[in-house]
């Protein structure tokens, strides 16, 4: 097997340096064909080994490729561990990015950067595969690592613009700031148990949780604590969890099916995948679950009141982004590690759905992405509308689709939980549901429904996307619809995980949800009683009043609600601190430092004044020397006569 | 009968009297030599009467050394100061600076 895993990740990578390369020598045909080909096998074989470990029951398997260095006894090592978590989120990954790398021949059509494209989408899907299938934490960081710069990247893809420049850079640092702790808590793995293994580290998790650390004078952590934080804190970077969030927004400024691949469906997930992977860790850390618990549900409520007041499409549809993933980050604070990476899975799917279809919506309107010009294109982009419609039914959790099995569970999972910060993370998820359903809604009736906004000069070209755009968009929108029916129960109540994750029997939630499981149909019906579907439902008929029936009530409730419009409108001032206050900070006390410990004590006290004292010391014992005989004399008599006195006296 | 002590005070004042000459001579440097000799015949008059007092002739000894070197150097210190003399025309003390780095 283990060829065929060195394959399914060595692919994408040799494709991305042949395209990356020699892309003016292969052109734009060769590029596409052979990235396509390459994630194509990639997304075969990965399908193939999800067959095997579901079907054909394969153990799982852990394994060392290379061993890079051996250094202190901590062995660093290139290994595969491939289980059915890992098999799970390498079909989704796979999946993901072909479909982004068919739809991208059409949506990068005229752009000169074609081939470079191409190289970066293959580079990321290696890096992404590099992060699901390691055994180790020096491979997990490589490629925590490597997708942060492939997402860099492509945020900057268009690099001759100040604001895509901006944004890469805010993502890389703010990025940096999680890498750091994510850093700090593989050096806490290291030094608790003196081993980057995931096996043999987890097999000491219990020891660690009595391991003490000091973090502050006379406050002894738990260091099994602090390590799961400092994880996860790294999660919050790259998942984009509040106060983290703040570079997601903004990497909407990269080529639409990078929003869709990298900070929708695969790279943003990377923490959710992380902290279940961890799980064995975790789940002897209460503390550490009720930060990620009370983290996810900040999130998942309050990035969601944004949403509802963006114009800009792909805007809307970042924030909605950035809420499901405090979904995703609230499961696993709850203990229901399955159900997150159920919901990560089918948001995987019906985001990437979304943000191709937005992209589809902007090649039609050419590169307009202001809502407030669109409206009433159902009748342009019949397939567009149709498979908009599956996405946002399934990211509200409309019952039968995707979204709703998983957010369902989710939702009475955390009902279920029993931890500090369960009932405050309930309401919010709660809470959640309405306004997923009021900004998902309102957009879809500002963009498909409603009066006609758009430019003449558009209207003129305005039809359906080509079908390397639109075939995408239905083949994600199959799973959107369908997926959650088969896997349910198998996923969330069977035994689909086995090994991979571990919850301690007081913790399962799951389990006992799973009590009153029986069949999708059954739990279909179940969610009929639950205020879950009404709450939505509630969300989607404002959505229709505001926007569709009263088109002029939103501007009352503006100029009524001004203050809470600005907030959101300045997304609760977060980008002003990091964009103004943090930098202005750190700049001003750099310059405290210059001013005061740089010029002055360094340059001018150590340096010059040393150099100063020297000079102004020879200055005067110049003076002694006079070249007069009876002035040398003298001073050897006053030097002879202190010597005897000092042999005399002393 | 003269002690020890008297004898040492004699020379101690000598040596001082040389010494004070070195300092405050700003004139000519023949009194430089002069003093020197003076300095010198003040260590002898040291040894004479550590000799005579601790009964031991090895000191006397010494003291014709001292003698003999004395009489060298002031010829050569004699010879210098013409020399110098020759070049600069002058033996002032206050004009003869050169001695610096």
């Amino acid at each position: 097997m283990e060829n065929t895993y060195l394959a399914i990740v060595l692919g994408p990578l040799i494709a991305a340096v042949i395209a990356g390369l020699f892309g003016r020598q292969i052109g734009r045909v060769g590029a596409h064909t052979i990235t396509i080909l390459a994630v194509a096998v990639s997304c075969a074989l990965s399908i193939l080994v999800l067959k095997g470990q579901l079907i054909d029951g394969d153990p799982a398997y852990n394994g060392t490729v290379y061993t890079w260095m051996v250094t202190d006894g901590v062995n660093m090592e290139i290994g595969f561990l491939v289980d059915r978590l890992t098999a799970l989120m390498m079909t989704v990954v796979t999946f993901v990015s072909l479909m982004v790398h068919v739809y991208t021949i059409g949506y990068m059509h005229d752009d000169p950067g074609y081939q470079r494209f191409f190289s970066y989408i293959s580079l990321f899907t290696f890096a992404m595969l590099m992060l699901v299938m390691a055994n180790n934490f020096l491979q997990l960081f490589f490629g925590w690592e490597a997708v942060g710069v492939v997402s860099y990247l492509l945020i900057g893809f268009w690099y001759t613009r100040p604001t895509a420049i901006f944004a890469n850079m805010k993502a890389f640092l703010v990025n940096r700031v999680g890498d750091f702790g994510f850093l700090l808590g593989i050096a806490a793995i290291v030094h608790f148990t003196g081993s980057l293994d995931y096996a043999e580290v987890f097999t000491q998790a219990e020891s660690m949780q009595g391991r003490q650390i000091e973090i502050f004078d006379g406050l002894p952590w738990s260091g099994l604590t602090v390590a799961c934080i400092c994880l996860f804190i790294g999660a919050m970077g790259k998942s984009a969890q509040v106060p983290l969030h703040v570079w997601l927004p903004d990497s909407m400024e990269g080529p639409t099916p990078i929003s869709a691949l990298i900070h929708a469906a695969t790279m943003v997930t990377a923490g959710v995948f992380m902290v279940a992977r961890m799980s064995p860790l975790f789940e002897y850390s209460e503390v550490a679950l009720s930060f990620v618990l009370v983290i996810g549900a900040t999130t998942a409520l309050f990035t969601g009141f944004l949403g509802v007041v963006q114009n800009d499409i792909k805007r809307v549809i970042a924030y909605s982004t950035l809420s499901q993933l405090g979904y995703m980050m609230v499961a696993l604070g709850a203990s229901a590690y399955a159900a997150g990476i159920f919901h990560l899975g089918t948001h995987a799917f019906f985001k990437a759905l979304l943000f191709l279809a937005a992209g589809s919506v902007i090649i039609g309107l050419h590169h307009e992405q202001d809502i407030r010009r669109m409206g009433g294109l159902k009748k342009y982009m019949p397939i567009t509308y149709w498979t908009s419609l599956i996405g946002s039914l399934a990211l509200i959790g409309f019952p039968g689709t995707a979204g709703f099995f998983s957010k369902d569970a989710l939702i009475e999972a955390v009902h279920g939980a029993t931890r500090a910060g369960s009932s405050y993370a309930y309401w919010c998820v709660l809470l959640g549901v309405f306004i997923t359903a009021l900004y998902t809604f309102r957009l879809f009736f500002l963009v498909f429904h409603g009066a006609e906004r758009i430019d003449d000069d558009a209207r003129g070209h305005l039809q359906e996307s080509p079908w390397v755009v639109w075939v995408p968009l239905v083949m994600l929108a199959i799973p959107s619809l369908l997926i959650g029916w088969p896997t349910i129960g198998p996923v969330l109540f069977g035994d689909f995980f086995g090994a991979a994750i571990f919850v301690l029997p007081g913790n399962d939630v799951l389990g006992e949800l799973g009590q009153g499981f029986h069949g999708a149909w059954g739990f279909l019906v179940h969610g009929l009683t639950s205020p879950v579907l009404y709450l939505a439902g509630a969300g989607v008929g404002v959505a229709w009043f505001c926007y569709l029936r009263r088109p002029d009530l939103p501007e009352t409730l503006r100029a009524r609600f001004a203050a809470v419009h600005t907030l959101l409108m300045n997304k609760y001032y977060a980008d002003i601190l990091v964009e103004k206050i943090i930098p202005k900070g750190s700049t001003g006390v750099g310059t405290l430092f210059w001013r005061i410990g740089d010029v002055v004590l360094i340059d001018g006290a150590a340096v010059n004044g040393s150099a100063k004292l020297v000079g102004w010391a020879a200055g005067v014992i110049r003076y002694m020397q006079t070249g007069y005989l009876y002035t040398y004399a003298f001073a050897m008599i006053i030097g002879l006569s202190a010597l005897i006195g000092w042999v005399l006296w002393a | 009968m003269l002690g020890l002590t008297q004898y040492l005070i004699l020379s101690a004042l000598l040596f001082s009297i040389s010494v004070a000459g070195i300092f405050l001579n700003r004139k000519n440097v023949l009194l430089l030599l002069m003093c020197i000799e003076l300095m010198l015949l003040a260590v002898n008059f040291n040894f004479i009467a550590f000799s005579r007092f601790l009964g031991d002739t090895s000191g006397q000894v010494f003291v014709f050394f001292i003698l003999t070197v004395a009489a060298a150097e002031a010829a050569i210190g004699l010879a210098i100061l013409i020399v110098l003399f020759r070049s600069k025309r002058t033996i002032n003390v206050e004009d003869l600076d050169v001695m610096k780095g």
